[in-house]
C-alpha cells in the first residue's frame, strides 16, 4: 500500500538505530569470537552462574511477594502523602546503587542502627555481606518498582467493578476472588520477570555486598577475570553466558510484562466500600509504614552520616564529581542524539528495525558491552585512555530503551496531530523538527534526559572495568573510599553523589516542563 | 482550472473516484453522506492520500506526484489548523516561509493579513488564548499569506456555532473573491452550499459526481442526494 506523506525523513533515525545495533551486536560478536569455549567452565564459573540465578530468583520472589500486600494497601487506602509516597517509589530507579548500599550498611550493617538496637538487648549484630545482603539491596531497589507495577494493575480495575461488588455485598474475601486474583494473575508474572531480568545483570551490588566464591555474580566474575587475572578469554566466555541468560530473561520479561517503567496516572479516585474493618485498616497502615521506613531509613542514614563530612571532602572527591558531571552530560547528549531521531522515525510509521535496535540494550549488560568494546579497542588504542567516553556511550545505550519508552508515544502523538498541517505548509524536515517536534516534546525530552543524566551520574559499571587508578567518577571514588574503610568520607561523597543525581534529574525534568503548554 | 482525470484516491482499502474539471475561480461545495469519500477526495487533491489511478492537473500542470507543500493548494482541516505553542504571528508567518525567517516586507504582509481577518492587536497571543472564531480567523490569515490559487476546506468551522460559522463562511467567500482563488469546501449542510457555492460536487459511495450549479442541483435533487437530504416527511420524524 502506498504510504501517507510524512513530515520527517527516516534517514537520521535509521542511521542512529544502525549505530546502536552495530555497537551492541559488534561488541557481542567480539565477545563470542574471543571466548575460549574449548576451555569450558571451571567450578568457580559454574558457582557464579548458580549464584546469579539464585539471587535473581530470590530477589524477584521476595520483592514481588512483599509488593503485593503493599500495593493492595496503597490501592485501598487514601491518606495524606499517598501521592508523594508513590512518587518516592519511583526514586530508586535513579538512585545511585553505591549510595543505596552505603545507606543499607548504615542501617542494617554490622555497626548500623539495627545492630546497635540489637546490642541493647544483648543480641549479636547483623552482617549483610553475602547472599542475604545482595538480596536485601535488590529488594530495596525492586520492591518500589514491583509495587508500582502491581499498583498500576489495581488502578486499572475500573471503579465501577468495585461499586458493583459493593452493591452485591462483597467483603474483602470475595473482592479478592472476584477482582484481585485475576488481576494479579495477569500482572505478577510480568513484575517477576522484570525484577528477575534486572537482578541478573547486577554488578555494583554484588561488587560491594557480594564477592568471594559464594557470592559472585557473572557480571562480577567478568570484572574479576578482567581486572585481577587479565584473562580476556575467560571474561569473554563468561560474557557469552551472560548474554544468553539476559537475552532469555529480556524476552521473558517483554512477553510477560504488559507495562513497566515509571508509569503515569497512579491516582485515579477509586472508592472502596470493602476492607473497612479495624483489623484490615491496622494491617494496611502497618504495611505502608514498614515499606516507607524500609525505603526512607537508608536515605536518611546517608544524609545523617554524610552531612558532617560533605564540607571537608578531599580534593579527589571534587575532581571525581566534576568528571561524573562531564560523563553524565556527554552521556545525556549522546542519548538524545540517538533517541530523538529514532523516536521520530518510529512516529512516522517506520518502526520495525528501529524499535528492535532500541530494545537491544535490554538484552546486553554494561559489563558485557564493556568487555566487547575493550576487545575491539585494545588493538587500536589504550582502552584506559578512553574510559570516560566509553562509559558515557555505554550509559547512553543502556538508557536508550527507557528513553524510547518515554519519547515514542509523544512523538507519535505530535506527528499524528500536527504532521498534516506541517506538510500543507511545506515545513517538512528541519523546520518541522525545530518549530514543532522538539517544542511539543519538551516535557518528555526533559524527563528522558533527566533519567539518562541521573543513571549515568550514579553508574558504577563499565567505569570500574576501564578506569586507571588516577581517574575516577564519583561512584567509583565512593567505592574506593569504602574499600579503604574511610566510611565517613565515603558517606560525605555518597551524599554529594545523591545530590548531584537528584539535581541533574530535577533540573532537566523541570527544564522540560518549564512554561510548557499541554 | 482543476482537472481530475479519472482520478482514484486511496484511503486504506477505501477509494474515491472522480473524473471532472472545476473552472478556475469557482466556489464549489462538496456534499454527501458521511463516509462517502468527501474528505478522501480533498485530501487526495491536497496530497495527503496517495492517488492510485489517473491524474490531477492544475492549469494543465500534472501535480499528481507533488508533495503536499509544493502543490498550489492551501488547506484547512477539521481541527489542528494552528500550532498551539506558536503565537498568532508565527502561525501566520509559517504560511510565508516554513522556517520563519521573514524580511521586513514579508512581516508587513503577515501584519496586513492579520489585520484583514480582524485580529490586529492579538499578534502575540497563542491559540489557547483565542476564542474559537478568532482561531479560525488566524488560520484564514495564514491561508491569505500562503496565496495559493486553490483553497480546500474540510469543514474547519464545524465546531463553531451557526452564527459564527456563517460569519466565517462569508469571510472565506470574501477572501476567495479578493484573491481570485478557487474554493472547494466539504460540507454536511446544503445551506452552506446555497450561501457561498456556485457549484456542488455530490459524493456518494466512493464516487464524486461532476459539479452542477448549486440551485439547480439542490432544487431538483437526484435520488442519491434526495436520500441524503431526506424527504420532507422523514425530516420531521
Amino acid at each position: 500500500m502506498a504510504r501517507r506523506a510524512q513530515p520527517v525523513g527516516a534517514g537520521p533515525g535509521i542511521g542512529a538505530a544502525a549505530a546502536v545495533g552495530a555497537l551492541i551486536l559488534g561488541s557481542l560478536a567480539a565477545v563470542f569470537l574471543r571466548a575460549e569455549a574449548g576451555r569450558g567452565l571451571g567450578p568457580a564459573d559454574w558457582a557464579a552462574v548458580r549464584f546469579t540465578v539464585l539471587q535473581a530468583t530470590l530477589s524477584a520472589a521476595i520483592s514481588v511477594g512483599l509488593a503485593v500486600p503493599v500495593a493492595r494497601a496503597l490501592a485501598r487506602r487514601r491518606f495524606v502523602g499517598r501521592r508523594a509516597l508513590i512518587a518516592l517509589m519511583g526514586a530508586p530507579f535513579i538512585l545511585p546503587v553505591i549510595v543505596a548500599v552505603l545507606g543499607l550498611l548504615s542501617v542494617f550493617g554490622r555497626s548500623g542502627w539495627v545492630s546497635q538496637a540489637l546490642g541493647w538487648f544483648g543480641l549479636p549484630p547483623l552482617s549483610i555481606y553475602g547472599l542475604h545482603g545482595v538480596v536485601l539491596a535488590h529488594v530495596f531497589f525492586n520492591l518500589p518498582l514491583a509495587t508500582r507495577l502491581i499498583l498500576q494493575g489495581w488502578q486499572e480495575i475500573p471503579a465501577e467493578r468495585f461499586r458493583l461488588a459493593a452493591q452485591l455485598g462483597a467483603g474483602p474475601g470475595e473482592i479478592r476472588r472476584l477482582l484481585e486474583r485475576p488481576m494479579l494473575a495477569r500482572v505478577v508474572p510480568g513484575a517477576l520477570a522484570v525484577v528477575f531480568a534486572i537482578c541478573l545483570t547486577s554488578f555494583a551490588v554484588a561488587l560491594t555486598l557480594g564477592g568471594g566464591p559464594r557470592a559472585t555474580t557473572i557480571e562480577l566474575a567478568i570484572y574479576q577475570a578482567f581486572r585481577f587475572d587479565f584473562d580476556l578469554g575467560r571474561a569473554a566466555l563468561l560474557s557469552s553466558i551472560q548474554i544468553l541468560l539476559t537475552s532469555a530473561a529480556a524476552l521473558l520479561a517483554l512477553k510477560a510484562a504488559r507495562h513497566e517503567g515509571p508509569g503515569a496516572g497512579l491516582d485515579r479516585p477509586v472508592q472502596r466500600w470493602d476492607a473497612n474493618g479495624a483489623g484490615l485498616v491496622a494491617q494496611d497502615a502497618a504495611l505502608i509504614g514498614l515499606a516507607t521506613l524500609f525505603l526512607a531509613l537508608p536515605l536518611a542514614a546517608i544524609i545523617a552520616r554524610g552531612v558532617p563530612g560533605i564540607l571537608s571532602l578531599p580534593a579527589g572527591v571534587w575532581r571525581a564529581a566534576l568528571t561524573s558531571v562531564e560523563v553524565a552530560a556527554g552521556s545525556t547528549a549522546l542519548l538524545l542524539m540517538l533517541a530523538l531521531p529514532m523516536a521520530a522515525t518510529v512516529a512516522t510509521g517506520r518502526r520495525a528495525g528501529v524499535e528492535l535496535a532500541g530494545m537491544l540494550g535490554l538484552a546486553a549488560s554494561p559489563l558485557v558491552i564493556g568487555t566487547g568494546l575493550f576487545i575491539i579497542i585494545n588493538p587500536l588504542a589504550d582502552p584506559r585512555a578512553l574510559a570516560l567516553p566509553v562509559t558515557a556511550l555505554v550509559n547512553a545505550v543502556m538508557a536508550l530503551p527507557f528513553a524510547l519508552r518515554i519519547l515514542v508515544p509523544r512523538a507519535c502523538e505530535v506527528v499524528a496531530r500536527h504532521g498534516r498541517l506541517a506538510l500543507a505548509l511545506d515545513m517538512g524536515g528541519w523546520p518541522f523538527v525545530r518549530r514543532v517536534l522538539l517544542p511539543r516534546m519538551r516535557p518528555q525530552i526533559g524527563f528522558a534526559a533527566g533519567l539518562a543524566a541521573a543513571l549515568s551520574m550514579g553508574d558504577l559499571g563499565v567505569i570500574a572495568l576501564f578506569a586507571d587508578p588516577d581517574r575516577a567518577t564519583l561512584p567509583l571514588q565512593v567505592w574506593r573510599l569504602m574499600g579503604a574503610y574511610r566510611m565517613e568520607t565515603a558517606a560525605g561523597a555518597a551524599l554529594l553523589l545523591l545530590c548531584l543525581s537528584m539535581a541533574a534529574f530535577w533540573l532537566l525534568d523541570r527544564g522540560g516542563r518549564f512554561h510548557a503548554e499541554a | 482550472m482543476l482537472k481530475l482525470d479519472a482520478t482514484i484516491v486511496a484511503n486504506g482499502d477505501f477509494t474515491t473516484r472522480a473524473d471532472f474539471t472545476i473552472p478556475a475561480g469557482a466556489k464549489v461545495a462538496v456534499i454527501g453522506p458521511s463516509g462517502a469519500g468527501k474528505s478522501t477526495l480533498v485530501e487526495g487533491i491536497a496530497g495527503f492520500l496517495p492517488v492510485t489511478g489517473g491524474r490531477i492537473l492544475w492549469q494543465g500542470r500534472d501535480i499528481t506526484r507533488e508533495p503536499p507543500g509544493k502543490r498550489p493548494v492551501a488547506m484547512l482541516f477539521q481541527d489542528g489548523n494552528l500550532f498551539p505553542h506558536l503565537t498568532v504571528e508565527q502561525n501566520v508567518g509559517l504560511g510565508v516561509r516554513p522556517d520563519l525567517r521573514l524580511n521586513a516586507e514579508q512581516k508587513a504582509r503577515v501584519a496586513r493579513a492579520i489585520a484583514r481577518t480582524g485580529l490586529a492587536g492579538l499578534e502575540t497571543r497563542k491559540p489557547a488564548a483565542l476564542s474559537g472564531g478568532q482561531q479560525s480567523r488566524a488560520a484564514l490569515a495564514r491561508v491569505l499569506v500562503q496565496n495559493r490559487p486553490l483553497l480546500l476546506l474540510d469543514e474547519p468551522f464545524a465546531a463553531l456555532g451557526p452564527a459564527l460559522k456563517t460569519e466565517m463562511l462569508d469571510l472565506v467567500s470574501e477572501l476567495a473573491q479578493e484573491t481570485g482563488a478557487t474554493l472547494m469546501m466539504v460540507s454536511h449542510d446544503p445551506n452552506d452550499a446555497r450561501r457561498i457555492a456556485d457549484l456542488v460536487v455530490l459524493v456518494t459511495e466512493g464516487h464524486a459526481h461532476p459539479p452542477r450549479p448549486t440551485a439547480e442541483l439542490l432544487d431538483n435533487p437526484p435520488p442519491a442526494l434526495q436520500r441524503y437530504l431526506g424527504s420532507p416527511e422523514s425530516r420531521t420524524r
